[in-house]
């Protein structure tokens, strides 16, 4: 398994991430939606297990949350279709979830299983580095790497320490939000990246509010090593409910543009 | 964080990273200004003068002769406002008026939270924005316009719920854009770190004035403190002022809603499992897999399904006892007690009447009770109404 700083490394240009919930709107489709993805062109895949109550996520990652649940996604199913994407294309893989999902499973087994299943890596996102002891020592005795936040309210003193704990790379939050839609890139990112390419030599990668192949663009310009695409995607999702094929065609156009620009 | 937050293993700050320095700047400032000459003063003379304090300890005569034994009431319900819950965002608002910041945001349930906080805004002349399920503004609707007489924006958060869980993912949510300028006013003794803390510190005065006056009435400590647990605020209020007195046996009364049998409760303490919930490592109502359940109670102000994590503590190392009380006994504890004191008690605080009543008969009729009377009944008069018309 190929770590994020050979991943990012060979790359040569800034990484295309995008976010979907895994089984939302259903397995099969969501299954579907990741490969057709993975064809238009994503080189890794963020992938969160939905969860009754996602408080860092706006409403449209939300709905997306509640459509899987209610369409009968749990742990155990979600840990398959990792394995199920992994089958069609070996691929890194981060996990993006809530912590009572890991806790009840059981911390250490979790982990082991998202690793057999195919992962590379974990973003907890109720669980700071404060805790991440919690986290961090079963993630390295499972090979996987371990992600963390960095806002732009974070202090530099912070942001070393958080960068000290990462193993895999920096989940950049763009803004002071929740996920979601943005129309305008905040202008917090230039500076936020810049200054933790100074900090760190971890690959530092940047999401929430990254709606357009122009924001896109913007956050490779400014130095990052991966854009991550949530928000915009799973709306595709909402939008095209009762036209799969439709939802499937717009995602695949809406990756290759934003890779072109990548590119 | 000075300090991380726990109780035995229960607590702590499990919160995404951008909310890490928000609450270390309320931490910083708790610890700062608990202490602080003026801001005792200050919050001293407006729980004097602005609140009622201190309430009285009332011995409930007739109620105590239909149960057999000696209650007497703590009378937080007298309280401005009408709950305990003006003792923590009078608290809470002058943290943040000292820290400088221009804007309040809470979550309520019942509403009485939401209450206190629109009138802590008013008071203080701060932006003032209340996060609250669709549920429980339908069903609290009379709460709902006291907050906007008050000045306050009352934001109704229909997503999950609809109730108090909701209202708070939907505040911490809007916190997470807003955390420069904006106080996060939280209601209970639950939440990420200093939470647990800081509204534990600002109910004290319920415990403390209420030992004070057992002394000066009956000549010695109670034999039992009992108080209705959702999140937990007024029983730790009215326990911590006997947490020292070993023999006085401390009860937390939880919602058993239609019955524990059935699944529509929020029994938390009871009938949860260890997780981690907005914030906090606690006992959580909760599926197999970590997903939280709904909860049900005809009490919207105990309808959550975490509990703070210092009650988890007191369960764990037995200092504390929990039981439930289910919907028709608290009904049947309301009308009881209204008819023998003729004070309507919150549903709420019915819950831990409910409990006395269970014990009519079974204990020695010397016995002393302390029950915490948390908040009054007349925002619960329309749902009384629904279940139990008046002939």
């Amino acid at each position: 398994m190929t770590t994020y700083k050979e991943t990012f490394g060979k790359l040569n240009r800034a990484a295309l991430i995008p976010f979907f919930v895994i089984g939302d709107p259903d397995f099969e489709t969501s299954l579907s939606v990741v490969k057709s993805a993975i064809d238009a062109g994503a080189d890794v895949l963020e992938l969160g297990i939905p969860f009754s109550d996602p408080i860092a996520d706006g409403p449209t990652i939300q709905k997306a949350d509640i459509r899987a649940l209610n369409a009968g996604m749990t742990v155990r199913k979600a840990l398959d279709f990792i394995k199920r994407v992994t089958d069609y294309k070996s691929i890194p893989i981060g996990l993006l979830v809530y912590y009572n999902l890991v806790y009840q499973y059981g911390t250490e087994k979790f982990l082991k299983d998202f690793k057999a299943a195919g992962g590379s890596s974990v973003l907890v996102a109720d669980l700071s580095i404060d805790d991440s002891d919690e986290i961090a020592g079963p993630a390295k005795e499972a090979g996987l790497e371990t992600v963390f936040m960095i806002t732009p309210v974070t202090t530099d003193e912070r942001a070393e320490r958080i960068a000290e704990k990462t193993t895999g790379f920096i989940y950049t939050v763009s803004l002071l939000g929740v996920t979601g839609e943005r129309a305008s890139l905040s202008n917090m990112v230039k500076p936020l990246v810049t200054k933790l390419k100074t900090l760190t030599d971890v690959p530092v990668c940047v999401g929430f509010g990254v709606s357009s192949p122009q924001h896109a663009k913007a956050i490779a310009a400014a130095g990052a090593d991966g854009v991550i695409i949530g928000s915009r995607i799973v709306k595709m999702i909402e939008d095209n409910l009762n036209d799969k094929q439709k939802m499937q065609s717009e995602i695949s156009v809406f990756i290759t543009q934003v890779k072109s620009v990548l590119e | 964080m000075e300090n991380n937050g726990r109780f035995g293993d229960f607590g702590g700050f499990y919160v995404p990273e951008v909310l890490i320095p928000a609450l270390e700047e309320i931490e910083r400032a708790f610890y700062r200004f608990k202490g602080d000459p003026k801001f005792v003063a200050q919050l001293d003379e407006l729980y004097t003068r602005y609140a009622g304090r201190p309430t009285p300890l009332y011995f409930a005569k007739r109620f105590s002769e239909y149960v057999g034994f000696k209650v007497y009431v703590k009378r937080e319900d007298l309280l401005h406002g009408g709950a305990h819950k003006v003792n923590n965002t009078l608290g809470q608002g002058l943290l943040a008026k000292f820290m400088g910041k221009t804007k309040l945001i809470a979550e309520t349930g019942a509403g009485q939270h939401g209450l206190a906080t629109a009138m802590i805004g008013a008071l203080f002349g701060m932006q003032t924005k209340i996060f609250m399920g669709t549920v429980d503004t339908r069903r609290q609707s009379v709460n709902v316009h006291k907050m906007k007489l008050c000045g306050a924006e009352v934001i109704p958060v229909a997503g999950g719920t609809g109730t108090l869980k909701d209202a708070i993912n939907e505040a911490l949510r809007y916190w997470t854009a807003n955390v420069i300028d904006t106080f996060y006013l939280f209601g209970s003794v639950c939440g990420p770190h200093p939470y647990p803390t800081v509204v534990k510190h600002f109910q004290m005065p319920i415990g403390t004035e209420a030992r004070k006056q057992c002394i000066e009435q009956i000549g010695k400590p109670p034999d039992m403190v009992v108080a209705c647990v959702g999140g937990g605020s007024n029983a730790i209020g009215i326990f911590s002022g006997f947490f020292d007195d070993k023999k006085v046996r401390l009860i937390g009364v939880e919602a058993g809603g239609e019955g524990v049998q059935t699944g529509k409760h929020c029994a938390t303490l009871l009938e949860g499992k260890i997780g981690v919930f907005h914030g906090s490592r606690s006992y959580l109502l909760q599926s197999d897999e970590g997903q939280i359940y709904e909860t049900h109670s005809v009490s919207a102000g105990l309808d959550y399904p975490a509990v703070g994590p210092e009650h988890c503590f007191l369960k764990d190392t037995q200092r504390a006892e929990y039981v439930t009380a289910d919907d028709e006994d608290v009904l049947d504890a309301f009308e009881i007690f209204t008819k023998s004191e003729g004070i309507l008690p919150a549903l709420e605080s019915a819950h831990a009447l409910a409990f006395l009543i269970s014990q009519k008969g079974k204990l020695p009729k010397d016995t002393v009770a302390v029950i915490n009377l948390s908040g009054r009944g007349d925002k619960d008069v329309g749902i009384v109404e629904e279940h139990r018309p008046v002939q």
